[in-house]
């Protein structure tokens, strides 16, 4: 007896064909160093990273690189479009990612205007459209819109991550019961991505009955981000085997677990 | 033999030897061709391009990686 529930040990999810243990899915931004990334992305137990693509420093070419501390061969890397306003700038932006490491599977995001960043649902549903017919498996950072979600399944992207709140902000889970009819609507799997501000959040959205939580900000700018990655593995880990535990109902009045038989007079 | 022909590389100009390769724009700049991927006019230049595509006048290119991003 190690401790672990039967089952549970072999409990991993596919996304795209690709089997993966770590139900913790790490963004590799807004770290002071690249020395803390690779600690903290460590400590996650992270299998894939998010990463995002930008213009070389033509000024400083030998500046250390992320994939120097961040082994593409040890983590999967998910090449991001962060930034991309329109399905456009999207699409040329992981065609470069491809082109730099050969990897089809992406994680598409085409966000609304400041403050929020809100998803771009008309910009995400184009650029989705555009890089499966160019053959990339597409995991769509979206609204938390039942209806969008399944017109993304639809058409064939390979995981649906709805934001838990805007990107950055730590709001945690604003619209639980949008995520979980998400979730219960999909036959691909669901992740929340964006909003997770603590532990209690990933456990949260695991409880909910997602397949996976994606963050980066929670464990960046967190002020002990290597701790906050150990918390946020074990969070992921707790909500998900309280999900497939069944938790117990809610009852709004008491029932007392000691009985209430044999008691002194 | 000083003619020169300009492009724009990750939108700074720059002047380069008339028929310099992708190749030879990335050796110049000092770039690992491993680690960086390039769009000419928004279309992307495969690596095991990059000996034979000569760049021409008004090209703009985009020479990228990858950076932390969640």
């Amino acid at each position: 007896m190690d401790g672990t529930p039967a089952g549970t040990a072999d409990d991993t999810w596919e996304v795209a064909g690709r089997r993966f243990r770590s139900r913790l899915i790490v963004g590799t931004g807004r770290y002071k160093s690249l020395e803390e990334t690779a600690a903290a992305i460590e400590a996650s137990g992270a299998e894939i990273v998010t990463v995002a693509v930008r213009r070389v420093n033509l000024s400083d070419p030998n500046a250390p690189m992320l994939q120097d501390f961040v082994s593409p061969k040890r983590y999967t890397y998910l090449p991001n479009t962060a930034g991309c306003h329109t399905a456009n700038e999207a699409v040329r932006t992981l065609r470069l990612a491809r082109e730099a490491g050969g990897w089809n599977l992406v994680k598409l995001e085409v966000l609304g205007p400041p403050p929020y960043l809100y998803p771009d649902m008309e910009g995400t549903l184009e650029a989705a459209k555009a890089l499966i017919a160019d053959g990339f498996e597409v995991m769509v950072y979206c609204a938390d819109d039942p209806v969008a979600a399944k017109k993304l399944e639809d058409m064939g992207c390979v995981a649906i991550m709805p934001l838990g709140a805007p990107i950055g902000s730590g709001l945690g889970l604003t619209n639980p019961f949008m995520i979980r009819s998400i979730k219960q609507n999909a036959k691909v799997p669901v992740l929340v991505d964006a909003g997770i501000g603590t532990a209690s959040d990933a456990a949260k959205a695991m409880e909910l009955g997602c397949d996976a939580v994606l963050l980066n900000s929670a464990i960046a700018h967190a002020k002990d981000p290597v701790r906050m990655a150990v918390a946020m593995k074990a969070a992921v880990e707790a909500g998900r085997n309280a999900f497939l535990a069944g938790r117990m109902p809610w009852n709004y009045q008491a029932d007392a677990s000691s009985p209430m038989t044999g008691l002194i007079r | 033999m000083s003619e020169r022909i300009a492009i724009t590389v990750n939108g700074e100009d720059r002047e380069i030897a008339p028929g310099a390769t992708v190749a030879a724009l990335l050796t110049a700049i000092g770039l690992d061709t491993r680690k960086v991927a390039v769009e000419r006019n928004e279309e992307i230049v495969p690596r095991s391009t990059y000996a034979t595509v000569a760049l021409a006048q008004g090209d703009r290119l985009e020479i990228v990686h990858f950076i932390g991003g969640g």
